[in-house]
């Protein structure tokens, strides 16, 4: 399987800037009308847009050398394991990881943190063990640790954020003890942009010998990311979030963890022998990858990466900065919002989550909408985090590399509209 | 624009600012919270009945957007005063509404018509029926009887207290 890069570089990774008219052309998505009005995608942390590479490259698959992985001798099975596998040493390589095999394909983060809870800690949490979470957490971080302590009795204690939206380290020592096992926490927050400083945490954690679990759902998309840098034990995203494909999900796992850990899924591929009465397992990472994976998905996230490096993962990190100075500093040009998160751009992620103090979340959503934008309202999945907030809900608008200035600018625009609607004063 | 002028009625407006209903009732016949988990929005619903089987009062406690409110607030409007039975009537020709069909002719439904723009935004349906489904929920804690006339909606949960 070869991925046409020549297509994937939008922007020279030379530059300071994206070039994000180049950028833009790439997504066909971005030609769509809604209402009438050219679209404004802002929805990004729910799910990016895809460029042409990655459908191209998933559609060449199934065009090209579709079959099953890791079972026939016949040439079209060769080729397709070799691209689910050249997956995945892309994979290892875009997260520094320390190896290829210690990356695995799942379906999204949440299956990847569900693996964890049950392949790592059924058999290390105990009853009166303890796992320290953050506020923060999208659901998908906090309910499989709640399944678990509910089975187990270990004890889920839980770190605070400031009024500026960061975490409380400075009370990190008064919750991790001896009895810490896991430190799940997420790397950047998808309510409030916060981007947490993993390796302090992980340096704490590791301190009382717990383990730590990065969600990294909001982390690949806006950035570098370096697992051994992050000191993490564990790091789960999802590449549809970053270009790739719905449908495919990663975790890492430091190599020796994995080593010690038990089958997540039973079934074909992840086994060594069956008998009728018992089983032995496959080598690490086959043994948490049960069935026929999603091969096609696996080669559009390769070239997802292939098109984000073609971009350059720290020029996608100043994009985000930029957008942020400019978004945070409109934003604060209408009295009637409060905007949510820290206030320094650099800080957080390209998201802004406000409300309007008369115009509820949804309502925004609609009337944005109307205007050809793509917003979220409503509560991120992070239900915890908005009673801490004191709201029921926010709207979230979510800025990716193919979202320029100008697209702040109609934001605010579309912000004043929703108060004329609403009959109210600006 | 023409499809949110539809939506966002004056009236609709009015009564999301200053919704009918806030005073809460001195021991309600029944208590209820509905709750809709797809976007978080809450309501609390008192109601007193009286014994010939009539609402004599309704107090709402709603949290969530124009459309829920104002919703809540209309059905207070409309129903302090009406026997349980022309409460369900009203409440089916409103899910009906909501689904597509048309008001019955010859009968007049006060600011209640105004949320018919409502059915043009599909996602937002879930609002404006809120504060029904919690009234039929409602209606079926107060005399287990009229359970069969009322029908829960998957998306929408209701607790009773
Ligand atoms: C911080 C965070 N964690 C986890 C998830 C869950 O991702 P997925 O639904 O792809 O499993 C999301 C996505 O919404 C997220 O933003």
């Amino acid at each position: 399987m070869t991925i046409d890069t020549e297509a994937a570089t939008g922007a020279s990774s030379g530059s300071a800037e994206l070039d994000v008219a180049r950028i833009r052309a790439d997504f066909p998505i971005l030609q769509r009308q809604v209402h009438g009005k050219p679209l404004v995608y802002l929805d990004n942390s729910a799910t990016t847009q895809r460029p042409d590479a990655v459908i191209d490259a998933m559609s060449n698959f199934y065009r090209t050398s579709n079959a099953n992985v890791h079972r026939g001798v016949h040439l079209l099975s060769e080729e397709a394991t070799d691209a689910y596998e050249g997956a995945r040493a892309k994979v290892a390589a875009f997260l520094n990881a320390d190896s290829t095999q210690s990356v695995i394909f799942t379906r999204n983060t949440t299956e990847s943190i569900n693996l964890v809870a049950h392949a790592w800690a059924r058999r290390h949490v105990r009853k009166d063990d303890e796992i320290l979470l953050t506020v923060m957490e999208h659901h998908s971080n906090l309910v499989p640790w709640q399944l678990l302590a509910q089975e187990r009795g270990c004890k889920l204690r839980f770190l605070d954020i400031d009024e500026a939206g960061h975490l409380q380290l400075e009370n990190l020592n008064e919750v991790l003890n001896e009895h810490t096992r896991l430190v799940a926490l997420t790397h950047v927050s998808n309510a409030l942009g916060t981007v947490n400083a993993i390796p302090t945490i992980a340096c704490a954690a590791h301190s009382v010998g717990a383990k730590v679990l990065v969600d990294g759902a909001q982390g690949v998309p806006h950035g570098p990311v370096d697992v051994q840098a992050l000191d993490c034990d564990f790091y789960a995203y999802s590449p549809h979030k970053a270009l790739g494909p719905l449908g495919i999900g990663v975790l890492w796992a430091r190599r020796d963890v994995l080593e010690e850990m038990d089958p997540f899924l039973g079934g074909g591929e992840m086994i060594r022998d069956v008998t009728l009465e018992r089983s032995t397992w496959a080598a690490v990472p086959h043994k948490f990858e049960a069935g026929t994976p999603s091969v096609a998905d696996a080669v559009g996230l390769g070239a997802s990466i292939d098109y984000l490096e073609g971009v350059g993962t720290a020029q996608i990190r100043q994009h985000e900065v930029k957008i942020n100075e400019y978004l945070l500093g409109r934003l604060r040009e209408l009295p009637w919002l409060t905007v949510y998160g820290p206030q320094d751009p650099r800080d957080r992620c390209s998201l802004a989550s406000f409300n309007d103090n008369q115009i509820h979340a949804h309502d925004l959503g609609t009337i944005l909408d109307q205007h050809g934008l793509a917003i979220r309202a409503g509560h991120h999945c992070a239900k915890p985090l908005m009673r801490r907030l004191g709201v029921m809900a926010t709207a979230r608008a979510s800025f990716y590399i193919y979202n320029d200035l100008d697209e702040v600018d109609r934001l605010v625009e579309a912000l004043f509209e929703a108060r004329k609607v609403f009959g109210l004063a600006t | 624009m023409q499809g949110l002028d539809d939506l966002y009625r004056e009236v609709i407006l009015d009564h999301y600012r200053t919704p009918h209903g806030s005073d809460a009732l001195e021991n309600p016949a029944v208590k209820v919270e509905g709750f809709n988990p797809l976007c978080g929005d809450e309501l609390v619903m008192e109601m007193s009945v009286d014994a010939d089987g009539r609402i004599t009062a309704l107090h709402i406690e709603p949290n969530g957007c124009s459309i829920s409110v104002a919703s809540a607030s209309m059905l207070v409007q409309q129903l302090s005063g009406k026997t349980l039975q022309e409460a369900i009537a009203l409440k089916d020709i409103f899910k009906a509404v909501m689904r597509g069909e048309s008001w019955p002719a010859g009968q007049d439904f006060g600011d209640l018509e105004a949320l018919e723009g409502v059915k043009n935004f599909p996602v937002r349906v879930k609002c404006a029926l809120l504060a029904w489904m919690t009234l039929e929920q409602a209606l079926a804690q107060y005399d287990p009887e009229l359970a069969g006339q009322v029908e829960a909606d998957d998306d929408i949960e209701v607790k009773t207290h």
